[in-house]
Formats: structure tokens, sequence, C-alpha cells
């Protein structure tokens, strides 16, 4: 008896160890249109690209490569930095040889949640059912030579053996040229805009105080990522400071501070946004979407576009912003989309987008 | 330790005591670090204490006429002296001047702009104690072959300083604060003020786009605004906005706007806008 359990036991081990490491090499077919799109998304949240791939229809001539860039991400873009989260399915449409299901997905990536709709197409394909995975050809830059030749910002500061009276190199003026405060789902937040007066690169960002109807602060917050940081010589950025289920109510006056600080920084890249316009996304909730076009000569890996709305006086009446997921290639557009507030659409007169770019490789 | 405490009480008791001050003189004024002679009454060997703002001293010393060296009397400020139970104090005022230390702000400046540049000049000897004496201090702002802008400033316990106009032409100023042979320079970067006015072109680009390109841009004294300053040149049309955040380059911005039959070109740096073309019409 004494010799019979521990053998038991390295058996038991051996079947247990087999049980996980083997795998079936096929998979259960997708009896309905939502199933289909469910395991797809179930294997892509595991993070298994050939499985989550068998549930693809071949219909949609979409390559296992170009499906698993599309899902995993590729140069370094934010879908690169991001897992599936969580994702809800719901059936738009069926019939015996198509569907259309509508998947909301939820990814958690580096710099937060990022949702995502998608209407899928799925067909009847060898007695199951597939996704149609509709995957954006991948940008083909032709071999070129693009010449940047644009400015950029180094600084020699003063030494440690100066004298004391030495001068040293001032930072950046900046200006808050906008600030408008509102309230919206229980939340106190403050919008405006913030410009660059000087001749010099800033990093900038703005801290917000409230002080409370007994004459004392009660709570700071800055506008961490609602701004674009690196600011060139004129430029202008919006910025949004949220401080979460604050009332108006408790406030007296609040405290700006603008804060700016001399940094290296370069001109390029240029990035053009172009066909920018308010229209309605596939759940009819308005949205500023348009195409972002990086005119430089070297990929901008993530970028983060901020929309600013103004209404017929020009006030500043919201600030939204969004990631893409996609990494921007030289001379290639890509489409981007933010959220807007639909109670604000028939106050928006007009709106500017500005683009925050994060790249890998830069050298600043 | 104990007996330079016991003379410090001494010296306390005597400096708050007419009687101790009679026997002990020292000619006046004393510069910092010169040697002076304490004349003490007698012969033979005593202990001398020294007091001052930079430290204290006892050491063996012959009665008659006792040298103070410049090293104890580098720190101007109030001394005392005490011998045999006798004292006598003395200010120490500090030497010729030897050093500026010169504060110039800011280190950029908008162009013609009023009292925008500030100097201040801190007057020191060569033992770094503030000159009080007032002495004439010449400030002097302007870009090389220029005259530019001069002020002469009488320092007041020991700083002088001045508020300056910035001049109408942008580059590297001199900034300079002299007295007597000493000078010091410092560099007010004069840079262009906000764009005067901005008038751009449109044409069209060889791979279809709308060529958008800028005059010369300049302030309103006629300096170029700087390169890297954002130019945005914004289109809007059918399709919607489009936007690019142009870079001034040699003096110019130019960006590519997506093509169009009939579109609304603008232009703008920072909060001043440039003229408007109607494309497809005439310029509004």
């Amino acid at each position: 008896m004494n010799k019979i359990l521990p053998v038991l036991l390295i058996v038991l081990a051996m079947v247990l160890v087999a049980a996980s490491t083997i795998h079936s090499s096929t998979l259960t077919p997708a009896a309905t249109p939502q199933s289909a799109v469910d395991s797809l998304l179930n294997h892509v949240k595991m993070r298994d690209a050939p499985a989550a791939y068998r549930y693809v229809a071949k219909a949609g001539n979409t390559s296992p490569e170009d499906f698993a860039r599309d899902v995993f991400g590729q140069d370094s873009n934010l879908r690169t930095y991001s897992a599936l989260q969580q994702f809800n399915t719901k059936v738009l449409h069926e019939d015996d040889q198509q569907a259309v299901v509508r998947a909301s997905l939820e990814w958690a990536s580096a710099v937060g949640a990022v949702y995502d709709t998608r209407d899928l197409k799925v067909v009847r394909e060898d007695n199951s059912w597939k996704v149609l995975w509709p995957v954006q050809p991948r940008a083909k830059v032709p071999p070129q030579v693009i010449p940047v030749n644009y400015l950029r910002w180094d600084i020699v500061t003063r030494g440690a053996d100066d004298d004391w009276g030495a001068q040293n190199v001032d930072a950046p003026r900046v200006r808050i040229i906008s600030m408008n405060p509102v309230e919206h789902d229980g939340n106190f937040i403050l919008l405006g805009e913030i410009e660059n007066e000087d001749t010099v690169p800033g990093f900038v960002s703005v801290e917000a105080t409230l002080i409370g109807k007994d004459g004392q602060p009660f709570a700071q917050e800055e506008s961490f990522d609602k701004i674009s940081h690196v600011l060139l010589p004129k430029e202008i950025s919006p910025f949004r400071i949220d401080f979460p289920n604050v009332s108006r109510s408790r406030i007296q006056s609040v405290h700006m501070q603008p804060n700016a600080m001399l940094v290296p920084a370069s001109t390029d890249p240029v990035m053009g946004v172009i066909h920018q316009a308010l229209q309605k996304d596939a759940r009819g909730h308005l949205v500023l979407s348009g195409e972002l076009m990086n005119q430089s000569g070297q990929t901008v890996n993530i970028p983060h576009v901020l929309a600013t709305f103004y209404d017929n006086t020009g006030k500043v009446i919201w600030v939204s912003d969004g990631y893409v997921d996609q990494a921007l290639v030289p001379q290639t557009p890509v489409a981007f989309s933010i959220g807007v507030r639909d109670d604000l659409a028939p106050q928006i007169h007009s709106y500017r987008v500005t683009v925050n770019q994060y790249s890998r490789d830069r050298v600043q | 330790m104990n007996t330079l405490r016991r003379g410090f009480v001494l010296g306390v008791f005597c400096a708050a005591s007419a009687f101790c001050t009679a026997q002990l003189r020292i000619s006046v004024p004393v510069a910092a670090g010169a040697e002076v002679t304490l004349q003490a009454p007698g012969s033979g060997n005593t202990t001398l204490y020294l007091f001052g703002p930079g430290g204290a001293s006892k050491r063996s010393v012959q009665r008659g006429a006792i040298k103070l060296s410049s090293d104890e009397l580098k720190t101007a400020g109030h001394y005392t002296a005490i011998l045999d139970g006798s004292s006598t104090s003395f200010f120490v005022i500090a030497a010729s001047l030897d050093n500026v230390s010169f504060l110039a702000h800011p280190s950029r400046v908008p162009t013609n702009t009023g009292s925008a540049v500030t100097g201040t000049a801190f007057l020191f000897d060569r033992f770094h104690n503030l000159v009080l004496t007032p002495t004439p201090v010449s400030f002097r702002l302007a870009l090389e072959e220029t005259s530019g802008e001069e002020r002469r400033v009488t320092s007041r316990d020991g700083v002088a300083w001045v508020q300056l106009n910035s001049g109408r032409r942008s580059g590297p100023a001199r900034f300079t604060a002299s007295s007597g042979d000493l000078e010091v320079r410092r560099v007010v970067q004069q840079v262009a003020a906000d764009p005067c006015s901005i008038r751009m072109k449109a044409g069209h680009a060889p791979d279809g786009n709308i060529l958008v390109e800028t005059d010369p841009i300049r302030d309103c004294s006629g300096n170029a605004v700087p390169d890297g300053t954002i130019v945005t040149f914004t289109s809007v049309d059918e399709a919607g906005r489009s936007t690019v955040d142009a870079r001034i380059k040699r003096g110019f911005a130019r960006a590519e706007l997506p093509p169009s039959h009939s579109a609304t070109l603008t232009v703008a740096a920072g909060v001043v806008l440039g003229n408007e073309i109607h494309w497809g019409g005439g310029e509004r």
C-alpha cells in the first residue's frame, strides 16, 4: 500500500500534464453566427491567433498574417500593447446563408480601456459559420528618400561651476487663452486652451486647484493626457481637467496654474488631419471622424487625437480625445474617430483637431 | 576654548562700557583686506582677542604697534579687539569694487516691448563683500553694430538695477553692466513678436493636392518670425475640414491640403489670423 500511493500520484500527475499540453487539432465548428464570432473573439482574448483564424471565412481573402496584425498589432502601435478584455455580441440580422453580428469590444491598453464596435458579417462556409474579418490592406510605401530637414532645438543650461549670477535660459512663456468650467455627469470639468507664446518649444501642463466656500483648497487635478504636452512656438493645445464627483455648488473659485518647461524638441513630424466631419456612428452616436496623414518619413507608433469643440461665440464647450490603434506609416492616411457628447450636437459650431504623437525610435 | 569664551564675555562687557575703550587705538576707516595697526600702550607680551563677522581669533602679541593682517579683516562688518581687558570696536568696509554679479532677465524677449528687460548688478569687492558705497553702473542693451539703449544708475546698498525696452530688431542683444574697468556681459535674445499679418497663396501641387504657402511671415517691426513656429492651414469643403499644422521654415510655411473643387482656405499662427481664400472662387 505504501508503494502504490506514490505510483498512483505520479501516474495522475503525468495524465494531468499530458491533458494540459495536448491540444485537439480541430476546433468545434460554429453552429450559429453568434457562436462563430464568440469563438473567434474568445481565441483573440487568449491571444491564440491560429485558433481564432480558423473562424475567419475564406471568402474574405484575409491572410493569417494580416489577421494577426489586425488583432495583435504591428509597428509598435497601440494594439501591440493591448489585450481584448471583454466583448458583447448581438445578432443584427440573420438568414440561412449570412448574418450580421455587432461586436462591442473592450481592449485593455497601455493608455486605458479602448472601446471598439464592429458590425461583422458572418457567412455559412463548409457547413459552419465563419466570420468575414476585413482587414485594411497594409500600406506599402514605395521606396523613396523623404528629406526631413526641419528645425530641432537643443538646450545648453547653466553649469554647476558658473557664477550664481550667470544667466540661464528661461522656460517658455505660455498662456491660458480660454477657460470654461462645466458640469457633466456629476463631475466638474475645466476646459480651455493654452498657447505657447514663445519662440522655443515647451513641455506644458495645466494644474487646477478648487477653492471651497471656506476659502480652503479641497481638490487638485492635472490635465494628464487631455493636452498636447509638447507645444512648439505659437502652438495651441486644448486641455481638460476632470474633477470626478465634485459639484459646482461647493466651489468658490478655481486657481489655474499653467506650467512650462524648456525641452529639446523637433518640429518633425508634420501630421495632417484631413476630411474631418461630424457624423453618426453605427450606434447612432455623434462622432468626429477623419483621417490622419503622417507627412514625415518615419512611422508614428501611437497617434493621439485631441478635439476641441466651440459654440457660436467661440467658447470651448467640450474637449475629447482618443488614441488611434494603428501606427501612422509615412504618407498613408489612417482613419480616426472620437466620440462627441450627443447632447452638445446643437451647440457645436466649429471644432479643431490636434494630434499628439508617440514614436518609439524618434530622437527628440 | 574656555579662554576664548572668557574673552568674548569680556569683549561684550567692554563693548558696552566706555571704560575699556580708552586704551586701544586704531586708524579708521578700515577697508577689507587691508593691514591695520592697533596701538596698545605698554610693553611685553599679552593676548589679543579679535571678534568680527567672519569669526573670532586669539593670539599672543607684543604690546605697542600690533598688526592685524589682511586675512583677519577680509569680511566687512563690525569688529571688536580686546587686549588686557581693554577693547576697541571698529568697522571694516568693503574694499574697492572687484566683481559685478549681473542678473539679466529674461533670456528671450519679444522685440519692441516696453520695460521688458531687467538687469540687476550686485557690486562686490575681491572678498565677496557687498560694496555699499554708491557707485555708478552703466547698463547697455544693444544688438551688435547698433547703439542700443544705455542707462547710468548709481548703486544703492550695493545694488544697481534697471528696466529697459527691447529693441526693434531681432537677434542676440548684448546686455552689459559696467562699472569702472569691470564689465559683465549677458545675452538677451530679442525675438520676433507675434506675426503682424499672414498672407498665403494657393496653387496646385504636382500630386493634385492644394499647395498652400505663406509669404514671408514677419512681426510688426519687420522681423522674420522664427523657424519652427506653427502655422495652421485649414480647408473646409463638402468632405469636411482638413488641417495641417505646418512649421515655418526659412521664413515661409507651406503645406499640402487634400484636393477639392470648392474649399475655403484659412491660415493662422497662434491667435493671429491670416487671409482667407476661396478655392475655386476668388479671394475674400
